[in-house]
């Protein structure tokens, strides 16, 4: 089951712990990673394309000179465009976080290595000091959401500098702050949901509302969330507890699959976009796990049963748990599926490791069959 | 030898012819031949001659006297014949006067004949006239049987003259009388005080009545079905009020009695005394009487049984197990000693319940055990959040003790429940004989259904405290750990004690009973399999507090802003201090596995801190090694 023969290693100098697919691309493989380095003059930014044909990466270099990357983003509409959250060095022992949207050039330049251009600036200051996360809006070029401190700041981005719409704060006591957050890309991308503490609270962006919110989805701090392509209601949480689970929102007294297969704090959760049985998490225990959620998934459908019978009686499903391991040597802050391609995924460990793997062909052959 | 004699030539035979045999002679012989022949007959006639002068010599006086007897003779039989012709005479005077006496006395012997039947004649029409008046006082007398003698007596004229007008009313009479007397004995079968050889009687002069044997048939059952319900009815009400014992003796004695004596007198009446009439008719009537009976017979088991059945159920709870057992013996020895059916095993119906009840009690005690497990789970559990055991010095002590009489409750709780379950095997129980129920009970009720299910139940309920999917911080750790032992040493020790003294006491054969049986190592693993689980969720639950702390302690402070360290901060000091509280207890329970730390492991964690100061200060400086000093010794 584990065991790193599927897998493609690109390595990097230095220290990184952002990395993103470009989910505009809708046929290359290609990852985005930026390095987080306080003191190198220049951060880096890498597009690593992969061949799958010929199992080759190309990669391209650019430079991130705004500061240390603690987070890429990409646009899901401009296949040119991603966000980064960074830290900067201001001044005598102070450090300031701080976002832009960058664009990738359009032509290739092979001899130098570029610095990205800032297409958006954004001025966080009043809303706090640690910039979590930029999101791009799932359907509209001109928005995105920013989360910061206790604030989720809603973006007007069709200018160079980014316009405050709306802001979401959360209050309480111990001054919560939020640790991520993400578009619900259903109820025509209106909802936009945070996770804080241990608890998940998603607002309404029209209104600024909380939407709705699940208290206590783990034990410890949930770290991410990602929601289902498929399944309108599901979203997957991760977390310090070492678990991963999957809630139906509208019924938030248990979550409907809960693994604990890490041994450390778990830092990302995917669904695959095209087989979300598939769940991919990347832990601090060194390891990505590849696992299934074949039971709470939509391709587990007894409805379909009645269209083709002899096809459903011959298909086996697979259980839930554990699939494959990808092996790193430090912690994995992410890891990533392909937009294009369902079978190829990325995960990056601090150490600057990239690794390209493939799902087992058995197992490919298991679900598509 | 007529021919011999008439050949006239034998000189010795009568029709001898001198002349044929001499001419005979003369032709044949020779000369010499004859004059031989001549000297030899004339010496035979002189032989001859000389003999017959002997004989008439010698016989001349025997002819003398002859002659004079014959002479005597003659003149006696004169005599005879006069007297004989006088007796002649005298006979036939007799004769004549005996003719005159006899025609003199036919007169008077017609009259006495004819007298002598009018007055019989007279005795049975008196009889006749008086048979209503005597039916009556038969009935006031209540003797029946002379009764029904009587009428039976006088049937055959009241059927030949019955139409005349003479008889008419005392027909008319009597059958009234006759239909009062069939009343009183049908009554006889409702009379609940009626032993049942009146019963019999009853029917023995109903059927002598010649009442339809069918209806009659059906009439006692009807009435017996009564009497049995009522026995029912009484039986229900003092269900509440006697203990089980007394129950089963009440219906031993009432119920069953009455129907094993209704059953004797059914055979009795019915079934058995029917040869002797018509054969044919009588076998029809017979499997007629013997399916009615059966069906009889099996209803009212049924409602019987019922009775039982629900009387067993109900002092399942509340009776102690010999009581149950003993009730239930007296009930099997009950049914088996008597054969209330031929087709219907009955014994079989009861073994069921007894099975069933022997299931019920196990399932009863196995619901005991499991509250009791809870009840000490729950004190356990008690007992550890209560704080001053923690602080206490002595609290290791504890914890083991805690540990040790948890065990020793529970297997001690079992080995109870297998005593008190023993009593229903032990050798005095009759139904305890049986091997079908006997394998029933101690593999399938006892071994499975109570200890194997038990010890599940003891993995299981201890697996669902922590359940998956959550780390549930109500949960106090060391009651986790604690369990976690517990499922070890069962596994160690405790399982195969439960599983060895269960075979022992109920005589399992594990090789003869294969595959029925729960195999040791699949209890003993699941064991093994849940204090491992359990372990993990502890080490889990443990680790997450102390990281969660770290984490909390890292993320709130101003890392940019702070001083030089001169101390160890109060949370690390706080975290080694659980790390060690944890240690501890593990030791006291996990007895010494080492607890010599990992010294790779802190090599790595310190080249891990300070390659993460190196990368992530500005302007990282070395702290001066007598601080570090200081620091260190405080610790």
């Amino acid at each position: 089951m584990s065991g790193n023969d599927n897998s493609l290693i690109y390595g990097l100098e230095f220290q990184a712990r952002a990395l993103a697919p470009q989910l505009a691309e809708t046929e290359k493989i290609s990852f985005l990673i930026g390095t987080q380095s306080l003191k190198q003059t220049n951060n880096q930014i890498h597009l690593v394309e992969f061949n799958e044909e010929i199992s080759t990466l190309k990669t391209t270099v650019f430079h991130h000179s705004e500061g240390e990357i603690w987070k890429i983003t990409t646009s899901p509409l401009d296949i040119s465009k991603l966000a980064t959250c960074y830290n900067v060095i201001s001044g005598e022992n102070s450090c300031t976080f701080k976002t832009a949207i960058l664009k990738l050039p359009a032509t290739e330049n092979p001899n130098d290595i570029e610095n990205l251009e800032v297409v958006t600036t954004f001025d966080t200051k009043e809303y706090g000091n640690d910039v979590r996360t930029t999101e791009f809006h799932p359907n509209d070029v001109a928005k995105a959401a920013s989360v910061i401190d206790n604030n989720v700041v809603l973006w007007d981005i069709s200018e160079t500098q980014a316009k405050c719409i709306r802001k979401m704060q959360l209050e309480g006591k111990h001054n919560p702050k939020f640790t991520t957050g993400k578009w619900n890309p259903h109820q025509n991308c209106n909802q936009f949901t945070t996770a804080t503490e241990t608890h998940l609270k998603t607002y309404d962006i029209r209104s600024g509302d909380l939407a709705w919110h699940i208290d206590n989805v783990h034990h410890q701090l949930v770290r991410d969330v990602d929601y289902n392509m498929n399944k309108q209601y599901h979203i997957a949480t991760c977390g310090d507890d070492g678990f991963v689970k999957i809630w139906d929102f509208r019924q938030t007294n248990q979550p409907v699959y809960a693994r604990n297969e890490h041994s450390h704090w778990v830092w990302c959760v995917r669904f695959n976009h095209f087989h979300d049985q598939l769940i991919l998490t990347a832990s601090s225990d060194a390891r990505v796990l590849l696992s299934s959620a074949a039971s709470v998934s939509s391709e587990n459908n007894d409805i379909c049963d009645l269209d083709d019978t002899k096809e459903t009686e011959t298909k086996q499903q697979l259980s839930d748990g554990p699939l494959q391991w990808c092996e790193h040597e430090d912690s994995v802050y992410c890891a990533e599926w392909s937009p294009s391609e369902p079978w190829v995924f990325a995960s990056l460990s601090y150490d600057g490791r990239l690794l390209i793997s493939r799902v087992k062909r058995s197992l490919k052959y298991q679900i598509m069959l | 030898m007529a021919e011999k004699n008439q050949n006239p030539l034998d000189i010795n035979g009568p029709n001898f012819s001198p002349n044929l045999y001499l001419d005979k002679m003369f032709k044949e012989s020779t000369l010499r031949q004859i004059m031989d022949n001549e000297n030899e007959i004339v010496k035979d006639t002189q032989t001859l001659h000389s003999d017959m002068q002997t004989l008439v010599y010698e016989n001349y006086n025997k002819f003398i006297s002859a002659t004079d007897t014959i002479r005597k003779m003659k003149n006696d039989f004169k005599k005879m014949e006069d007297e004989m012709d006088l007796l002649a005479s005298n006979m036939e005077s007799i004769t004549s006067f005996s003719e005159k006496i006899n025609s003199n006395l036919q007169d008077t012997r017609d009259k006495i004949s004819h007298l002598s039947g009018v007055h019989s004649l007279l005795q049975r029409l008196q009889f006749l006239f008086k048979l209503p008046s005597t039916l009556k006082g038969r009935m006031k007398e209540k003797n029946y049987i002379q009764a029904t003698q009587d009428y039976i007596h006088a049937q055959r004229v009241l059927q030949q003259y019955g139409d005349m007008p003479a008889f008419q009313g005392i027909k008319t009479d009597c059958v009234a009388i006759l239909e009062e007397l069939k009343t009183e004995l049908r009554k006889q079968f409702s009379n609940p005080n009626a032993t049942t050889k009146e019963l019999m009687e009853s029917v023995d002069l109903l059927l002598q009545l010649e009442e339809p044997p069918k209806e009659l048939c059906s009439e006692f059952l009807t009435c017996a079905e009564k009497r049995l319900s009522d026995q029912l009815v009484m039986l229900k009400d003092q269900s509440e009020q006697r203990d089980i014992v007394e129950f089963v003796d009440l219906g031993c004695s009432g119920f069953l009695s009455d129907l094993c004596l209704i059953i004797a007198s059914f055979h009795d009446m019915f079934i058995n005394r029917m040869n002797i009439d018509n054969t044919e008719n009588s076998e029809i009537f017979e499997n007629f009487a013997a399916v009615e009976l059966e069906i009889f017979v099996k209803e009212n088991m049924q409602k019987y049984f019922d009775l039982i059945q629900s009387k067993v159920d109900s002092e399942q709870d509340i009776a102690d197990t010999n009581t149950l057992v003993q009730a239930l013996d007296r009930f099997y020895m009950r049914i088996e000693g008597n054969t209330f059916s031929k087709n219907i095993n009955f014994t079989t119906m009861a073994t069921d319940i007894i099975n069933n009840a022997g299931t019920k009690q196990c399932k009863a005690h196995l619901h005991i055990l499991k509250l009791a497990f809870t009840d000490t789970l729950t004190k356990v559990r008690q007992t550890l959040t209560t704080p001053k055991l923690i602080s206490q010095d002595d609290s290791s002590k504890n914890l083991t003790e805690l540990l040790n009489s948890m065990i020793v409750t529970v297997v001690e709780k079992t080995k109870g429940v297998l005593q008190d379950l023993v009593a229903f095997i032990s050798p005095e129980i009759t139904f305890a004989k049986k091997t079908h129920f006997r394998e029933c009970f101690c593999v399938d009720n006892v071994r499975e259904g109570l200890v194997v299910c038990f010890l599940h139940h003891l993995t299981s309920s201890i697996k669902s405290i922590c359940s998956e999917g959550i780390l549930d911080s109500k949960i106090p750790p060391t009651l986790i750990l604690l369990l976690s032992k517990f499922c070890l040493d069962f596994r160690n020790g405790s399982v195969r004690f439960l599983l060895s003294e269960t075979d022992e006491v109920f005589h399992i054969n594990q090789k003869r009973h294969g595959n029925a049986v729960t195999n040791e190592s699949e209890i003993i693993n699941s064991m093994q399999e849940t204090a491992q689980y359990l372990l993990n969720y502890y080490v889990r639950l443990q680790g997450y507090n102390c990281s969660q702390m770290l984490r909390k302690s890292v993320e709130t402070r101003d890392w940019l802003h702070t001083i030089e360290p001169r101390t160890v901060r109060a949370v690390m000091k706080r975290v080694v201090e659980d790390i060690s509280a944890i240690d501890a207890t593990v030791a006291l329970l996990y007895e010494d596995q080492g607890t010599a730390t990992d010294e790779n492991l802190v090599h790595f964690l310190l080249d891990e801190i300070l390659g993460s100061a190196v990368h992530r200060c500005l302007e990282p400086v070395l702290m001066e090694p007598g601080v570090v000093d200081i620091i260190c010794e405080r610790g």
